[in-house]
């Protein structure tokens, strides 16, 4: 099963990196922008065969490892593909 | 005293480390191997600089789960000195041995420049043979040194003293500017609750001979020796 997870800096976090592609942005012109944070996405094939137990599979791995709670916020998805 | 320096695939200063304890402190000093779980009786392990399985998805995130990790843990829960420096200090963190955590210096820009900073605390295992207030000059270089801790962690670590080092001008002045990578209350080392396990983003093992540029470091390392003896 594919799991897909989404990890951006943790809201209140000074992150540098958004702040430079918002001011970048803003240079071109996209003047609409409220604010931009930059993340990381990962794709995981996961073998289970219930979408519960890789769901689970995947907080545990998030938590431990992939994100870290402290400076980041996480969300991923869990699909047949 | 016998000392134990951890080299991760990556790690840059393990052999500044061990020259710095073994020529200059007359120190015994013996290189670990990420893999290895014998922390081979060394009294204080030494997590050094470097850029650790290639600062991969966060950095010290990787090295955290290498095998030698858990018996640095355990160590260190059972009362162990730990110094983590640089990306050490990373892994420290990583591996919730120090609260808080490091993230890119707000310029963005790797740093690499002499700073100096001033001993908050001088009452631990890694700041004795220094005075309260004394100001060391040590070189940093890193793209992710600044320190984070939320809220309630944060006052709770300033409450308790675990800052060890902060950031200042080099007259001894508390200024933004001196805060080279923008770090939460200019904190540039801190230690654990219990004081056996400290991390610092400047390096003391570069600071050891005159002819290097200073030898303040020597101030860290000497007040280890001295509260192991």
């Amino acid at each position: 099963m594919q799991v897909k997870v989404f990890i951006t800096p943790r809201k209140g976090i000074l992150d540098p990196q958004g702040r430079a592609v918002e001011q970048a942005l803003k240079t071109l012109g996209f003047n609409q922008i409220a604010d931009v944070r930059v993340g990381r996405y990962i794709v995981l094939e996961v073998a289970g065969a219930s979408a519960a137990g890789v769901r689970e599979a995947a907080k545990k791995m998030c938590e431990q490892l992939l994100a870290n709670p402290l400076i980041e916020d996480y969300r991923f998805e869990v699909g047949a593909e | 005293m016998k000392w134990g320096v951890v080299s991760f695939p990556g790690s840059l200063d393990d052999r500044d480390t061990l020259y710095a304890l073994r020529e200059v402190m007359g120190q015994d000093a013996i290189p670990l191997w990420h893999k290895d779980e014998s922390l081979g009786g060394a009294r204080c392990i030494v997590l050094p600089g470097g850029f650790s399985y290639g600062d991969y998805l966060r950095c010290g995130a990787i090295a955290r789960c290498s095998p030698i990790m858990r018996s640095v843990v355990r160590f260190a829960n059972d009362g162990g000195l730990v110094m983590g420096i640089c990306n050490g200090f990373q892994i420290l963190c990583e591996a919730h041995l120090l609260p808080g955590a490091l993230t890119r210096n707000r310029s963005l820009s790797f740093i690499c420049e002499q700073v100096t900073v001033r001993v908050a605390n001088a009452h631990t295992a890694f700041t004795r043979s220094a005075r309260k207030g004394a100001l060391l000059r040590l070189p940093i270089k890193h793209g992710e040194g600044l320190y984070t801790a939320f809220d309630d962690e944060l006052s709770a670590i300033e409450e308790r003293g675990q800052v060890l080092l902060r950031y200042v001008a080099p007259d001894g002045s508390a200024r933004d500017e001196a805060n080279p990578n923008g770090s939460i209350n200019a904190i540039a080392g801190v230690a654990n609750e219990r004081f056996n396990v400290f991390g610092l983003m400047p390096h003391p093992e570069h600071a050891i001979e005159p002819r290097l540029g200073g030898d303040d470091g020597l101030a860290i390392f000497r007040s280890i020796i001295e509260s192991a003896a």
